[in-house]
This record gives C-alpha cells, structure tokens and sequence, in this order.
C-alpha cells in the first residue's frame, strides 16, 4: 500500500518561489495526472516526488515515509522522462535489468523480470538492440518497461508522449492506460496536453503558477470548473466566456443582450454582481443542429464569421457582445460566413463566475 | 575531373606535410656522411642500424648518451602529468557541466587564458619558484608543470563531453537505485569515455614533446627527457644528425603506439560533437 501525500510543499529558487504551498492526496493506485500551461511547476512537482529536486518546505509522504531527505533510490519510485533518458551504451535488455542489477538481484531473477515486462510491453524481441536501433515508440515502451521491472511504489511519468507524433501518441496514451490495468500501482504523471489529462486520469489536478486550482475526476473538472482558468483550460475548443452583470434575474452581456440566470444558479446570484457567463462551444448551435434536447433554451440570433467543416460537424466562429464565440454545428448542413441563424444556448450546462476573482458561483 | 584535382590537391598537401617527418625517419637509417653530403643525396645508397646501435651501446661506435634514463624519464613524467591531468580535468570538467556555482563563467573564462600564455614566457617565473623550492632537476617539477599546462585544456574537452550528455540519464540511473557515485562511473563515465581518451592523447603528446620548459627545467639524467636528450647530439662544433634522427624515431615511435591504440575513441571523440545522440 503505498499511496503519495504532498501536504504543504513548497519550492523557491533563491528568491524566486516555484511551488507555493501544494497540498494533495494520492491513493494507493490511483492514476493521478497533473495538468497546466508550460511553467506552471508541474515537473519541479513530479521532481520533487522522486527526489531529484529538493524540497524547500512542506512534506511528502509515500505509504507511510516521509521521503523530504530520502535519495531517489530510497523512495522505491520509477520515473518515465520526456527524453526517456535510456542509457545509450546499453542493449534493452540492460536498460531493463539496470535496476534489478543495482539492487543485487541475482540473474535469474533480473532474467525472469526482464522477460516478464518484455512480454508486457512487446518488446521480447527488441532485447538485443541499442536505444539507437529502435523507433520513437519502442523508445517509450523500454522506458515504460524500466519503471515496471523494478515493481515500484508508485510510476512518475513527466511528458512521456509529447516527443511523439500525434498518432503514436494516440496509441501509446491506450497503451499506459492498458498498462496500468495489468500492473496496478500509483501513478502520477504530468502533461500540459488536456486530452491526456481527460483519458488518463482517475483524478486532474489543474496547476498554474505553483498553485493547485482544481482537483477532480475528469468529469468533475470538465463539468463543474472551479474557475474561469480551469473553464477554458480544460475543454477542447475552450469555453467561451462572457462578461456581463445580473439585472433582474438575467446576465445583461456587455453588449446589451440578455439571456436568463441558469436555474441551478438562480439562488446564488446578486443583484448587480459583475458575472462571467461561460459556455462551452458544444452548448451553442443553430436551432435544429445541437446535440440534443435543450432543457433551459435561450435563443439568440447570430451572424457566421468562418465555418469551419469538421465532417459531422462544424465549428462556427460567430460574435456575442462583440466577444468572438465559438459554437457548434452538428449534422451534415454547410453555412458560409455572412450567414444569419438562429442559435440556441443550453443554460443548464453553462457556468457563471465572479468577475473579480474568477471563481465559480456553483456550490463547492 | 574536378575530383582528381582534389584527389590531386589532397595528395600534395600530405606530401609536403609528412616530407620533414619521412626525412628525418629516413636519416635515421642512413650514415651520417651521406646526410651531410653536399650536394645532397637524394635517393639514399645505403641504409643502416648504426644509427640505433649507437645510441642503445653495441657495434662498433658509440655516443655516451644514456637513452634508457631519458626515455624512463620522459615515460614517467609523461604518464603521470596525464594520469593527474585527466583526473583534475574529469573532476573539474565534471563541475563546469553539472554544477552551478559562482564565478562560474569567470573561472571557466581564466583557465582558457591561462592556456594562452605562451609556455616558454613562464620559464623565467617558474625557473625562479622551482629552485627555491628544489623541484630543479626533478621529475615531480616537470610533472606539476605539465598538470599545469595541460588541465585547462583536458577541463574544456571533459566539459564539452559532459555536457552533450543529457542529465537525465544520471537521473534515471539515481531513480534506478544509484547513488550519484555509482550513477557517474556506471553511467556518465562510459559515454563520456571517448573525450576522455581524446583528452588523455592530448595531454601525453603534449607533455611527451615538450621541450622549451624541459630544457630548462632538467640538469641531468635525474630528469632529463628525450626531447631535451636531443640536444646531447649536439657538440661544440659538429651535429650528430645521424644519431639525433635516430633519436627522433625512437621518441615517435610510443607516441604513435599510444595514438593508434586509442584511435578509435579519438576519431569517435573528435567528431562527437557534431552528432545528435
Ligand atoms: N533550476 C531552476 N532555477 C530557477 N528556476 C527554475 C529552475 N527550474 C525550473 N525553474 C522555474 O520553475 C518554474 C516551473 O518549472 P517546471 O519545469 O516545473 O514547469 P512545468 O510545469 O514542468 O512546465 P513545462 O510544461 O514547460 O515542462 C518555471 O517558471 C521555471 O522557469
Ligand atoms: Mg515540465
């Protein structure tokens, strides 16, 4: 049993402070995926958990250690690096057993560990080559397999896929997905990709600036964003996002339309509070081309910038309150810019936020 | 067309750089008289061991020069000053490549202009400390000399090494159960081992040909070296080219033994920069 507890951790360089004060709670198997733009503190994070970085205040625990002064190879980790890091100068076969050998395993162990992880990750036949004979993807594989001979704690993984190209990282994201079901263990595993976050992880954890903004399911954070950054972080397009203020029970947008407070929200809003309506793209179509029945319909009439044609559906550029929004089109139907139709917002799934600090107006 | 005249270029130019060495390997095997002679002798008429014999005490004639002392000298000093050599320049090109500290750049900056003094501009200074402190005449003097010279430029090449390796790689090893100890001589050592060897090459040519400080430096067959033994052919009116040339194959040959032996890594160690690993 050996989940990972970061209460308080904190990183400065000098004078500058990375990681401000992180608390979070890994359990034991769980697959945890830290997300958030470049810069955020996301690797210093995953470093400082395997103990390559040193950390500046706070504690971390693994199963029931604290590891603040443990070496990394006291803490019975693996790491996947976004180099994958193989050691050039070794066949696969070595890269594998490296660890095993370090430890003092005897031969036929290191042997037997080695074939099994092989078998799981398909690389029985690729022991005897150099990292320099073997494709990007059989790159990644050895170095996954290198974090699971050793049956570790918990696999820290920092980017393992951006150096791949979009289809292999498509194959190799089922592939640890996979993996993680054979060798169940603790995972925490960094990216900035938000569709990695949203199919690998059991938990998101939203990162900027050094500081957690939001820890969920993927379905949590997607469906109930703790604030506007998380709103438009995750989500592909982005959420839209409107500024307007509450007047009588409605959003007046900024350009002077209205449409009214969703219902879930009604009790939660002031008069006169300066709001941030956000809508996804999904929830905004042509009358007749959404995705389905529309339980708090607000019709608006709108003009097509640019479609763009995606085969089943289209992305429509189009202006709210002089704000660009993107909406959705679904069915085979083209329009061209200059179009004028009538667009339907689904208010039970849109969101409302303060606008002076960003934050959700739902319940939490 | 245009190959040939490079084929052609190419071949000229290795003529006239390895006419002067051919020559003296040539004289080496030829009677002192024919070399001297005037107007030259081109095409050599007679070839001969005498020059050799001379030199290590058989045949007929014989020079009193004690070449075993001089090429155990040279051997001593030249392998040592590289051994302490490359360590200072793994520890310290280590340090450049991995480590922040300050004055980082300076120090770095200063060890390269050490190299640009000219040698033979520290004779003076270093005449003067070493007989203070009696390292005149002493292999160890020549020894801490030519650390001294060489560790700039075995610090800048180790660097460069250590820096094309990605620090991940000891990072793994680490998360692998290393510690940085072993995480070093397991890991970073091996693929790094070419510059090193390239490095090592240096520094033993280097200290193996030097002669200007050497010259200075010696007195006798405590610690006189083969190049500065060179000048024992020398007498008041007369060279012995012949035994000097002699001389000059047997300094050549441990160079090139050690330069072939290693050759491999140097070629690998020279280009390696060049090549994304
Ligand atoms: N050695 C260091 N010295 C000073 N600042 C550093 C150092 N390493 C990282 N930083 C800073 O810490 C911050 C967080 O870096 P980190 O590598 O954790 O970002 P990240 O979230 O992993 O970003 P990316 O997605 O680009 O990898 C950055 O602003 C970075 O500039
Ligand atoms: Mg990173």
């Amino acid at each position: 049993m050996a989940g990972i507890t970061l209460a308080g951790v904190e990183k400065h360089y000098g004078r500058m402070r990375v990681v401000h004060g992180i608390d979070l709670d890994i359990a034991h198997e769980e697959f945890v995926v830290l997300v958030g733009p470049s810069g955020c503190g996301k690797s210093t994070t995953l470093r400082m958990i395997a103990g390559l970085e040193e950390i500046t205040g706070g504690e971390i625990r693994i199963g029931e250690r604290v590891v603040n002064d443990l070496p990394p190879r006291k803490r019975n980790i693996s790491m996947v690096f976004q180099n994958y890091a193989l050691y050039p100068h070794m066949n696969v076969r070595d890269n594998l057993g490296f660890g095993l050998k370090i430890a003092g395993q005897p031969q036929a162990v290191i042997a037997e560990r080695v074939r099994e992880a092989a078998e799981i990750l398909g690389l029985s036949e690729l022991l005897d080559r150099t990292p320099a004979e073997l494709s990007g993807g059989q790159r990644q594989r050895v170095a996954m397999g290198r974090a699971i001979v050793r049956h570790p704690d918990a696999f820290l993984f920092d980017e393992p896929l951006s150096n791949l190209d979009a289809k292999l990282r498509g194959q190799m994201r089922a592939e640890i997905k996979k993996l993680h079901q054979k060798v169940k263990t603790t995972v925490v595993y960094v990216t900035h990709d938000q569709i990695e976050a949203m199919t690998l992880a059991d938990r998101i954890v939203v990162m900027r600036d050094g500081y957690i903004e939001q820890v969920g399911t993927p379905m949590e954070v997607f469906n109930h964003p703790a604030n506007t950054f998380v709103a438009t972080f995750i989500g592909s397009p982005p959420m839209n996002l409107l500024p307007g203020r509450i007047e009588g029970g409605q959003v007046r947008l900024a350009g002077g339309e209205a449409v009214p407070v969703p219902a879930r929200l009604a009790a939660r809003v002031a008069e006169g509070l300066e709001v941030v309506l956000g809508i996804r793209p999904d929830d905004i179509s042509p009358v007749g081309h959404g995705l389905g029945e529309v339980a708090e319909p607000a019709d608006i009439t709108l003009t097509v910038s640019i479609a763009e044609p995606l085969g089943m559906e289209s992305l429509i550029y189009t202006t709210i309150a002089g704000q660009e929004v993107q909406a959705k089109l679904y069915g085979p139907r083209i329009v061209g810019p200059g179009e004028v139709l009538p667009f339907r917002l689904a208010l039970e799934r849109a969101h409302l936020f303060d606008a002076e600090t960003g934050d959700t107006l739902e319940a939490r | 067309m245009q190959s040939v005249a490079l084929w052609f270029a190419t071949f000229l130019l290795m003529v006239i750089m390895s006419v002067p060495g051919l020559w003296v390997v040539l004289s080496a095997f030829r009677p002192n008289r024919e070399i001297l002679a005037k107007p030259p002798v081109w095409v050599p008429t007679e070839l001969t061991l005498a020059n050799f014999g001379k030199i290590f005490g058989f045949g007929s004639e014989q020079v009193g020069i004690p070449v075993t002392s001089y090429f155990m000298n040279s051997m001593i000093i030249a392998l040592t000053s590289t051994v302490i050599a490359l360590i200072i320049g793994m520890a310290g090109g280590y340090a450049f490549a991995r480590y922040r500290f300050r004055f980082k750049g300076g120090i770095f900056l200063g060890l390269m202009l050490f190299r640009a003094v000219p040698g033979i501009a520290l004779s003076l200074p270093i005449f003067m400390i070493w007989s203070r402190l009696g390292l005149i005449d002493a292999k160890m003097g020549l020894i801490i000399v030519y650390v001294s010279l060489n560790v700039p430029f075995t610090i800048w090449l180790i660097d460069g090494f250590f820096r094309q390796i990605p620090m991940s790689l000891s990072e793994a090893a680490q998360v692998d159960g290393c510690t940085r100890w072993q995480a070093f001589w397991k890991i970073e050592f091996p693929l790094a081992r070419s510059g090193i060897a390239a490095a090592g090459v240096f520094a033993f040519l280097t200290s193996w040909n030097e002669f200007a400080l050497a010259s200075q430096l010696t007195r006798s067959t405590d610690s006189k070296t083969l190049p500065v033994g060179l000048m024992d052919f020398t007498a008041q009116f007369t060279i012995d080219w012949a035994g000097m040339c002699a001389m000059a194959v047997i300094i050549i040959i441990p160079a090139l033994i050690m330069t072939f032996l290693v050759q491999k890594h140097l070629i690998a160690g020279l280009t390696f920069g060049g090549v994304k690993g």
